[in-house]
């Protein structure tokens, strides 16, 4: 038996910041002072902070260490471990109050948030079933087959108001109903697990820190709908993901939760792996099943809808991780707990991934109808560097942006709809003043440009006229007229593709239309881009009474496009530079080396 | 996993090592004074001799084990003190790992104070 637990997060962002060599060091430190029997390290999914990683949180005492290097390693387990004295200089400093530590649960960043689907990450070892066990895993696959029809589980699915997590928002219930209503030899239970939206991590998140929840909810999935096989799709670009998948698949086999006659009850059910590419286009519900069956992932029309044609032409239902995530304790705390949290169209809660112009940056989990104020202001601690916020871009390329006026409508999938944005997976950009909304726009589209499969035309020759539009407009070139052509040009694209991409690819373009006009303005008619991102609108100016002439902008300047003029102002010893334009690259580096603010970009 | 009860026997097993990650605020709590003054009393054995008792008895969910610094009263180290939510705290004193057996089954299964290890006992 262990006194302590010490949890270090090797979620893929702490990952990356030496967490693995973290324990390394801990393992050896512990040895040599001959604590390995009583302290045990374990290594677990993302505990959500990860602007502050990595990430290593020492129970019984709870103490949540933040921004671990290596070389604290040896003091930490000297001090805290070995003495019992807790090194309060290297904790996360918001937990240490007048010299007492408090529960991180009191935090701004975790005191508004209710973790449900990510309820083990940073919990349990990833890669221990027993872990998940001890967290009442596999109880609600337990419960639902020996107590429950396939009919009831559905109901109570259906009862709880959870929706697609993926998105659309889609009725998980109704969705097994369809697939169970349809009569097949064989069905299929598959898992959308190909999140690729732009700086979107949830999902990753969770297969990383709690991978058994999804395998055992696509169990409860097929015995919802009668079938026996099931595919978690997952992106080769999440090699941690995949891996803890597979050991957990493995384990869940071995444990026989996974296989034939699972629980003595006759019911048997598999899942397997299939590596995407990486292609956006793959997250789409037909395409993702098209790559599953080996083929280029290409949409298809629907109907008929994966209920009744789907995977192999089988009835087929696919959820996205999130989604499976709720499922097990719906099952366990029953459809009205549930219900209980959110909105009343929206029900439960949800994982959105914290990025862009934010402190802390990283993934927190909310009650829907939560404000995007809360998200912002509160957990994710406001933005950085005094500056003021702009908008918030959810939903990805699908998705919108919301300006400061709507921060405090309470987040669910129709209020988002309503504002001209998505839910879509949970990703969530913020943005200050410094960010050009005709270049985000421009961002997105790219993306979807470069993401669309191609199959039909709306989407393949549609979005490549549209970003030549806003390239133009970013290079001072647009009218005015091509404002409204745009906005017609959207509004085709959305009625006439194929697939969800298309449909939702003119969102970021109409959203920016609609609350930031007066900045594509500015761009068109006084050819300015009032944020300062757009480089060919840009220009550099020495401000020829401020510079002491030092030269130091004339040195740093990689085109050599600055030289120093006649003309010496009042009061300076030696004659000011000047920019020739002509030649400028606008890469600001002037603008950073100067110490006297001589050089300004407009 | 032919059956419910052994998926139960699996967890029970490995419950008393997650309840470690909790933090519950109604645990009773067993500080074991961890300074260089309690470890060189002998205060390591009497910690791990709590810790492994507490998990015998099955007690992980209800009583949480934690290491403190130097409780003041050198001389009578290894010092435990045992902290029952709406209880006076309770202060032991040159404590063993037997001493510590004894104390987890009368104070935390029993409810019974074990005086003569207390510190009122000793210094009398």
């Amino acid at each position: 038996m262990y006194r302590s637990n010490v949890l270090v997060c090797g979620g893929t962002g702490c990952t990356s910041s030496n967490s693995l060599k973290i324990v390394e060091k801990l393992n050896e430190e512990l040895k040599a002072k001959g604590l390995e029997k009583e302290v045990n390290v374990i290594t677990t999914g993302c505990f959500g902070l990860c602007a502050l990683g990595p990430i290593m949180v020492v129970y019984p005492e709870g103490s949540f260490y933040s921004m671990v290097k290596v070389e604290d390693i040896p003091e930490i387990v000297e001090e805290h471990l070995l003495k019992g004295r807790i090194v309060t200089r290297l904790l996360y400093q918001e937990t240490v109050e007048d010299d007492t530590v408090k529960s991180l649960n009191k935090t701004a960043f975790y005191a508004k948030q209710k973790r449900v689907a990510l309820r083990n990450c940073g919990v349990i070892d990833p890669e221990k079933i027993d872990d998940y066990i001890a967290q009442d895993g596999y109880a609600a696959l337990g419960k639902v087959l020996t107590e429950m029809k396939p009919e009831e589980v559905i109901q109570t699915v259906l009862d709880s108001g959870l929706r697609g997590r993926g998105g659309a928002g889609f009725p998980t219930g109704l969705k097994w109903r369809f697939a169970a209503a349809n009569d097949a030899d064989q069905k299929y239970v598959c898992c959308n697990a190909d999140e690729g939206d732009p700086g979107a991590f949830m999902d990753r998140s969770v297969l990383e820190g709690d991978p058994h929840t999804v395998i055992e909810a696509m169990a409860i999935a097929g015995y919802a709908i009668g079938a026996s096989k099931g595919y978690i799709y997952v992106r080769a670009e999440y090699p941690i993901a995949v891996k803890r998948l597979q050991i957990a698949i493995d384990q869940a086999r071995e444990y026989g939760l996974l296989g034939d006659d699972i629980f003595g009850t006759g019911f048997n059910f598999d899942l397997q792996l299939r590596l995407g590419a990486g292609a956006f286009v793959c997250g789409e519900e037909t395409s993702l099943m098209t790559s599953i069956e080996g083929k280029r992932g290409e949409p298809r029309p629907r109907p008929p809808f994966p209920a009744v044609k789907g995977l192999y032409q089988k009835p087929t239902i696919l959820n996205n991780v999130e989604t499976y995530a709720n499922i097990t304790q719906i099952i366990l705390n029953g459809p009205e707990w549930f219900a209980s949290m959110g909105t009343e169209k929206s029900k439960g809660t949800k994982v959105f991934a914290l990025g862009g112009k934010i402190k802390h940056t990283g993934l927190v989990e909310v009650p829907m109808g939560t404000t995007l104020r809360e998200i912002v202001e509160e957990i994710g601690g406001g933005i950085p560097n005094g500056k003021k916020f702009k908008a918030a871009q959810t939903g990805g390329p699908s998705g919108g942006c919301i300006p400061t006026e709507h921060l405090d409508i309470p987040i669910d999938y129709d209020n988002l709809l309503e504002i001209g944005s998505m839910m879509g997976s949970g990703g969530l950009i913020v943005m200050d003043e410094t960010d050009c909304m005709v270049d985000i726009a421009k961002f997105f589209l790219e993306f979807t440009v470069d993401e669309s499969c191609g199959k039909c035309t709306p989407c393949r020759i549609g979005t490549k006229r549209l970003l030549e539009m806003l390239e133009k407009i970013t290079k001072g070139q647009g009218t005015m007229e091509m404002l409204d052509e745009m906005e017609e040009l959207c509004y085709y694209i959305k009625a006439n593709s194929l697939c969800g991409l298309g449909q939702t690819a003119p969102n970021p373009v109409l959203s920016t239309l609609r609350y930031f006009k007066d900045e594509y303005i500015a761009h068109i008619k006084d050819h300015k881009c009032p944020a300062g991102v757009c480089k060919e609108l840009l220009e550099f100016k020495i401000d020829k009474d401020k510079c002491i002439g030092c030269g130091m902008c004339a040195r740093k300047c990689p085109v050599s496009t600055i030289h120093v003029t006649d003309y010496t102002a009042p009061g300076k010893k030696k004659p000011a530079y000047e920019i020739d334009p002509s030649k400028c690259v606008k890469c600001g580096a002037c603008l950073d080396t100067c110490k006297f603010g001589a050089v300004s970009k407009g | 996993m032919k059956s419910l009860a052994e998926l139960q026997a699996i967890r029970e097993r490995a419950k008393a090592n997650l309840d470690l990650r909790k933090e519950n605020p109604n645990a009773a709590r067993v500080l074991v004074g961890m300074a260089t003054c309690g470890i060189a009393a002998g205060a390591r054995p009497v910690l791990n001799a709590f810790t492994e008792e507490i998990a015998k008895r099955g007690l992980t969910d209800s009583v949480t084990v934690t290491q403190t610094g130097c409780i003041g009263i050198c001389q009578y180290e290894p010092v435990v003190e045992i902290e029952v939510p709406g209880e006076e705290k309770v202060t032991y004193v040159k404590m063993t790992p037997e001493k510590a057996v004894k104390v987890v089954n009368d104070h935390l299964v029993n409810k019974n104070v074990v005086t003569e290890y207390t510190i009122g006992a000793n210094t009398k």
